[in-house]
């Protein structure tokens, strides 16, 4: 070391402090003081913090409907008894048509949200990056949004008929505005950084939308999705209660009515409980883990 | 300490050689219409291939606005930028900016991939630049279970990952414990002597800029115009706390000091 006065062995200790074995050594030690580890909660753990509560409450529920019916507090011509209910599930499946009607609904569901969102991906990308786009288009995407998509039935059952086109309208134009939007606010959050550095490893284009604006915007599309379907499922619910047709084959939605027409109020509920459990069977199995999974692996997930 | 140049490396050997890796002509800058007061004026700055080299200055005198110029993320106002080199410039942050929906292998492979190197070289290549930041083990890690100091690396190793001729760092070690800065200034100084990398390092630091450079400039503040100049000849490895890195810095931080208060009077 020119130019330093060293004492003895000063100079000994500064040389291995300054040798690559010392410099491997200290990172490596403050690599390990560093890093965040990253703790995942055993199974039985989630299950007893995830699945337990709901079940609970559900049985809680169920418990307080059954007493609510049993002491007379509810009169019964208003309020089935569960056990009621659970004979109308039991004749749906003895007569073997509870999954077809559950199946008529879904498939229609399912197969609507996935053309909302082959029209609605797109036109968010261009609603986030097409200034004028954004500032004809946006107002009106956010308004469509806050438009019960019931609305549309009349309209629609006018242009296409009592057909399942007319179902597909009512679902694309509740679904789509939810997931142009979500996309359009989870571009919107894209840090411009990102997007720099992205220009600066040379993804430009289509590249750059590809590579680094869908995934740095997928927590929000995500979401966008997720009420997407939601929307998508409610519309198709209200169009199957008001549009009737023998062609339309029997959904959810219109065993529902049905069964308001024929007065059979443990059918309503059965018809009620069907379309929610549909709902979160869906929420549950499709778009919680997803989610979890996008956010688990950018650490922004707390807890288990 | 001449920069080995490593097999990968095309073109001219980047040590010794006269051909500057950045040479800038009469460079102004000056935001907003033509009423915008100058942010950089009459800058004249020649980079040789490989030279390390600090930019120093205290707030306002548009240190980041150069480097982005360099980069090609902006235009110059009137001056010319030559970069006669193969590949744009690489950049680092004082945010790592690394992304973080990918592991940091994918990191850098994406950068890789960007560059048109092929599928099955990416995985190797990727190694090779985490090993050459000593984070061997680090590919499938995602970017949230890295300390500050290894995202930095992970960073750096991206840049790298970019074979451009020269890194523009801007700030790169400001948000990081002294600790972990002071390792990283060592690792720098290797990662340059093994790359032979031309390294244009942005600081506010008088200190770090006498422990990694070769050559200190000095911008004055608003306009931002090249007030002064080091040769720095201690050599390599230095360490922050040597005495001659001390010298230096104190009548470097003088100098600093003299340009900013020529503000007050203002």
């Amino acid at each position: 070391m020119p130019g330093v006065e060293a004492r003895p062995g000063e100079s000994a200790r500064r040389a291995k402090r300054g040798s690559p074995e010392d410099l491997a050594e200290v990172e490596a030690g403050l690599d390990s003081l560093d890093s965040v580890p990253v703790r995942r909660t055993p199974l039985w753990g989630r299950l007893r913090r995830k699945v337990l509560p709901p079940l609970f409450a559900t049985v809680l529920a169920l418990a307080s409907w059954q007493l609510a019916v049993s002491t007379g507090v509810a009169p019964p011509d208003k309020l089935p008894s569960p056990a009621s209910v659970a004979d109308s599930l039991r004749y749906l499946w003895l007569q073997g048509s509870l999954f077809d009607i559950i199946w008529t609904s879904v498939r229609r569901g399912l197969l609507g949200f996935l053309v909302a969102v082959a029209i609605g991906t797109p036109l968010g990308l261009i609603v986030a990056r097409v200034a004028l786009v954004r500032a004809a288009l946006g107002p009106l995407l956010s308004g469509l949004q806050s438009l019960p998509s019931v609305a549309w039935v009349p309209a629609a059952v006018l242009w296409l008929g009592l057909t399942s086109s007319a179902m597909y309208a009512v679902i694309l134009l509740g679904a789509v505005p939810s997931i142009a939007n979500g996309l359009a606010a989870g571009i919107r959050h894209v840090p411009p950084l990102h997007l720099q550095v992205g220009r600066s490893i040379g993804a430009t284009g289509w590249r750059s939308a590809w590579h680094i604006l869908m995934p740095a915007a997928l927590p929000g599309y995500l979401s966008g999705l997720k009420q997407g379907w939601a929307f998508s499922w409610r519309s198709l619910m209200a169009a199957e209660l008001i549009a009737s047709s023998p062609d339309l084959g029997v959904g959810l939605g219109r065993y529902l009515e049905n069964s308001r027409e024929s007065i059979d109020l443990p059918g309503v509920f059965l018809g009620i409980a069907l379309i929610l459990l549909v709902g979160v069977a869906i929420d549950l199995l499709v778009f919680c883990p997803l989610e979890r999974r996008v956010l688990r692996s950018r650490g922004l997930l707390t807890g288990g | 300490m001449i920069p080995a140049p490593t097999a990968e490396r095309l073109g001219p050997s980047p040590a010794g050689s006269a051909t500057p890796a950045v040479r800038l002509t009469g460079v102004h800058k000056s935001f907003g219409a033509d009423g915008g007061a100058p942010v950089l004026q009459d800058i004249n700055l020649a980079v040789e291939a490989g030279e390390f080299l600090c930019l120093l200055g205290a707030s306002g005198c548009g240190k980041s606005t150069l480097l982005n110029l360099i980069a090609g993320l902006d235009l110059p106002t009137a001056g010319r930028i030559d970069l006669p080199l193969r590949r744009r410039p690489s950049l680092m942050f004082q945010e790592h900016a690394l992304f973080p929906w990918l592991t940091a292998g994918k990191n850098i492979e994406l950068t890789l991939r960007l560059r048109g190197v092929k599928r099955a070289e990416r995985r190797a290549e990727a190694e090779r630049l985490l090993e050459l930041v000593r984070l061997g083990g680090a590919h499938r890690k995602r970017v949230h279970e890295l300390s500050g100091g290894m995202r930095q690396r992970v960073a750096l190793a991206r840049a790298l990952a970019q074979d451009s001729d020269v890194l523009l760092m801007d700030e790169p070690f400001a948000a990081l414990d002294a600790i972990t800065r002071d390792v990283l200034h060592d690792e720098l100084t290797r990662v340059w002597q093994e790359t032979g990398v031309c390294v244009l390092f942005v600081t506010h630091n008088v200190r770090e800029a006498v422990r990694l450079a070769q050559r200190v400039v000095l911008l004055s503040s608003r306009p931002g115009r090249i007030a002064q100049e080091w040769t720095i000849g201690i050599p390599q490895p230095r360490r922050i706390e040597d005495q001659a890195v001390a010298e230096l810095s104190v009548e470097i931080t003088e100098s600093l000091r003299g340009e900013i208060r020529r503000h007050a009077r203002r």
